[in-house]
């Protein structure tokens, strides 16, 4: 018999199985019920270009989401990411098409994922080096990635792309025409950011290396005591997200068959919301792939089927800025009234 | 526990200079497998650094460190692990955001230099320290929900599951009720039947006394004394760490013709506390001893309307005071220093002088501008009644000790000038010397005409300050004793637990 009794053991584990509060089952319930509604009045929502249409949308801002929650989890916050994207993407372009135009498309992802990470050690100097506060330095790095490629690289689009980013383009997994005659058709790219979830999944998961970066997002003094390298630690998150945001710069150019060096940067504030909207928190170190693809998959579906329920587009934000504000206001709410109820 | 074998730890001359301060002066211990030792002393005295010396966090200027009877020439923090020295802070040092088990394996798991996450080995660490200290807890649970005695729980645990052979203490009992500290204490011995040694700092003397075999005091940064625990009692502790004699003198007797100042009646919040009434008169000190979760802390904050009651009335001077409204109660001269004063009484990175002028804007405010010559003179006018020692008023709160954070709360309501003044555990967190003047506070408050409820589990400060102490149990008022010696602690103690 234990000397330390918990009186609420028992129902603690019940609640956990139970827990309609955690933020995955709300956005879950949430993305039921507006599948529910757009089926109601468009019967052809339920389809396979619908699905098709959402996976395809969610490849860039899911790999952006996935970065940003590494971060979030670490106790940092990253805004500078799309502008990482943005330059490794139209650099690579420049680059390649200047330089190398006839290389395949591996050499141009390696270049961006390159760049990317070079980004990302920049921010991760500031950060983990000198200590200076994430929101800070991204901010600063976020002016400073896009005011660089934008003065120093070009401003110009190009449409024309080198031959590797073309081929790209054209891979798809499959395609098709479903029964009412729609066309729909699935892009590789998708499974890069399925690799991308898992690889990130097992760093976190499984690895001691993962469970130090919520170790310092949970609390760092206690990390840096029990021998965790603090800076070590953050300059890998921030050189990975770089990484990661050059990798989905590129399959953006890549995919939307034109790079254009005024892309992507504005998305970084959709991509946090969809994070924290999937249960991570801004504090630091909770957070979890699962709540944060939900997360993705829900803004993903505002933004592009909104029309579908009868929600004129231009209330987008509107309803995604509801979201969140409900999203996480309702499990704080929650937990504020436990806490009462102890007192 | 053999004496033919070498100590777990000695210290021979050990000796700690920064600059011109001598933290540490030339310190002789030894610490046996098996062993509970006290550290004991005030803020300052060389506590902290002793420890920090220990674990290899700083170096002796001089002197030397023997692990089982092999001198140290230079010890890291992994030589200290190494050998089984393991600190406890105060704040636990865990991973609110991780699990139990997560949080008890993780330092025994990096340790073995793994690059992967070896759950199945982890957890069962983690089970196997859990049964051997005879605890029950869920490996899964989330360590931010778990009470503060079971977060320490947790520390200790992995502290064991890295071999520790010496635990280190820092302060374990500050937050703990009387009722968790005698299962920690439980714990303590079972751990030291299993050949760990304990080393405890503590300001709570008696239960330090109860458990430990052998008690080392520092003042100054020099030991001063040393001895087996049975030659201590909390009195000769005290003159030993603060070189003189805190005399618990009880109040002397209330004027009987004393005007009734607070009357409660009634006073009832389903689930809290119910049926509450008791009367205060201007100059008395009033006690109520309870243990957390007795409603002593809800009653406290019901009085000065941070909670709102379902029923009852409460008067000050014949005038019903609204209740849950506690502004309405501070303007009408109550005033409530809070349990923890570190999240509820102080604004932490704010000066001292901001700390006690925040509840005088009004005062010192014409047409919305504010009078700020008057307002610092009035803050610094009370940091000196009070003696604060503060080297500067416009440094942070933070950078205060204890027992001077709580002057400044004290200063803040007394710059008010309240009729009744409510304490919720005024000396939590303080050390013996602090502890003693803030009681002198109290007795000098009642003294000018204040009325002084003092909420509290700490019964020498109770039998110490109080003209009258009520006992709360369950939420009810059970019993009423007077103070000033008229009880003893042990009956006091009986009468709250049974």
């Amino acid at each position: 018999m234990g000397f330390y009794p918990i009186a609420h053991g028992c129902k603690a584990r019940a609640m956990k199985s139970f827990d309609w509060t955690r933020n995955e089952v709300l956005v879950f319930g949430v993305i039921l019920a507006f599948c529910a509604l757009a089926a109601a009045s468009d019967p052809n929502f339920l389809s396979i270009p619908t699905l098709t249409d959402l996976m395809r949308n969610s490849i860039v801002l899911g790999i952006f989401a996935v970065g940003a929650m590494v971060v979030l989890v670490s106790g940092g916050i990253d805004v500078s990411f799309t502008a990482v994207a943005a330059f490794a993407m139209y650099a690579t372009t420049v680059l390649l098409r200047d330089v190398a135009p006839e290389m395949g498309w591996p050499v141009a992802f390696l270049v961006a994922i390159a760049i990317g990470a070079a980004l990302g050690a920049f921010n991760g100097v500031f950060i983990a080096l000198f200590g200076l506060p994430t929101l800070i330095v991204t901010l600063g790095t976020l002016s400073l990635f896009r005011g660089a490629l934008l003065t120093f690289i070009g401003t110009a689009q190009i449409s024309n792309l080198p031959s590797g980013m073309r081929d790209f383009s054209r891979w798809m997994m499959l395609r098709g025409t479903d029964a009412d005659g729609n066309f729909y058709s699935l892009h590789w790219a998708f499974v890069f950011l399925v690799v991308v979830v898992i690889f990130t999944w097992f760093i976190l998961n499984r690895t001691m290396l993962g469970r130090a970066i919520y170790a310092i997002g949970g609390a760092p003094e206690s990390a840096r005591r029990i021998g965790i390298d603090v800076k070590k630690t953050q300059m890998f998150i921030y050189v990975y997200v770089g990484a990661l945001a050059g990798l989905a710069g590129i399959m953006h150019g890549s995919l939307a068959r034109i790079s254009n060096p005024q892309d992507l940067v504005g998305l970084e504030l959709s991509v946090i919301a969809a994070v924290v909207l999937g249960g991570a928190r801004l504090t630091g170190g909770i957070g979890t792939l699962t709540g944060t693809l939900l997360g993705v998959a829900l803004i993903v579906l505002v933004r592009n089927s909104l029309i579908v329920i009868g929600v004129p587009s231009v209330w987008q934000s509107v309803v995604i800025g509801a979201l969140i504000l409900l999203g996480t206001g309702l499990p704080a709410y929650q937990s504020l009234r436990a806490q009462r109820r102890a007192a | 526990m053999t004496d033919s074998t070498a100590p777990l730890v000695t210290l021979e001359g050990v000796t700690k200079r920064y600059a011109a301060i001598t933290a540490l002066d030339s310190v002789d211990m030894t610490i046996r497998a098996g062993e509970a030792v006290c550290l004991a002393g005030e803020n300052g005295s060389g506590k902290s650094t002793l420890i920090k010396v220990l674990v290899g966090v700083e170096q002796p200027s001089d002197g030397r460190i023997l692990f089982d009877g092999v001198a140290q020439s230079r010890i890291t923090p992994t030589d200290a692990t190494r050998a089984g020295v393991q600190v406890i802070f105060q704040d636990f040092s865990l991973f609110p955001n991780l699990s139990v088990w997560e949080n008890i394996a993780v330092t025994a798991e990096r340790a073995t230099g793994t690059k992967l996450v070896h759950r199945a080995r982890a957890r069962e660490r983690a089970r196997e320290v859990l049964a051997r200290v005879g605890v029950t807890l869920d490996l899964d649970a989330r360590v931010e929900t778990l009470s503060v005695a079971h977060k320490q729980l947790v520390a200790i645990c992995r502290a064991l599951a890295s071999d520790a052979r010496l635990i280190i203490m820092d302060e374990p009992t500050t937050a703990l009720t009387e009722r968790e500290v005698a299962r920690l204490l439980d714990l303590i011995r079972r751990l030291k039947a299993d050949g760990v040694a304990v080393l405890f700092v503590s300001h709570k003397l008696a239960e330090v006394l109860e458990v430990c075999e052998h008690v080392v005091v520092l003042r100054n940064g020099a030991k001063v004394a040393d001895g087996p625990a049975e030659d201590f009692d909390s009195a000769s502790l005290t003159r030993a760490m603060t070189g003189r004699d805190v005399a618990e003198t009880p109040p002397g007797a209330l004027d009987p013709s004393a005007p009734e100042l607070l009357v409660v009646d009634g006073l009832t919040k389903d689930g809290a506390f119910r049926d509450v009434s008791l009367t205060l008169r201007a100059g008395e000190v009033l006690g109520v001893a309870g243990l957390l979760g007795s409603g002593r802390t809800s009653l406290a904050k019901a009085l000065f309307g941070l909670a709102k009651p379902d029923r009852g009335t409460v008067k000050l001077d014949g005038h019903d005071i609204p209740l849950g409204d506690p502004i309405a109660a501070s303007g009408q001269g109550i005033g409530y220093v809070p349990e923890d004063r570190l999240t509820e009484g102080l604004f932490l990175e704010q000066s001292i002088a901001r700390n006690i002028a925040v509840g005088r804007f009004d005062e010192h405010a014409s047409g919305g501008v504010l009078n700020l010559r008057a307002l610092w003179d009035e803050a610094g006018d009370w940091l000196k009644r009070l003696s604060v020692k503060a080297p500067d008023p416009q440094a942070p709160v933070r950078s205060l000790s204890g027992g001077n954070q709580q002057r400044v709360v004290l200063a803040r309501w007394m710059a008010r000038q309240p009729r009744v003044l409510i304490l919720n555990g005024p000396s939590v967190g303080v050390d013996v010397g602090s502890k003693a003047e803030i009681h002198g506070i109290i007795a000098d408050l009642a003294a000018r005409g204040l009325g002084v409820i003092v909420i509290s589990d700490d019964l020498p400060e109770l039998l110490g300050t109080c003209h009258r102490i009520l006992v709360m149990k369950a939420g009810v008022i059970t019993d009423e004793v007077q103070g000033g010696g008229g009880v003893t602690e042990d009956d006091l103690s009986h009468r709250l637990a049974s």
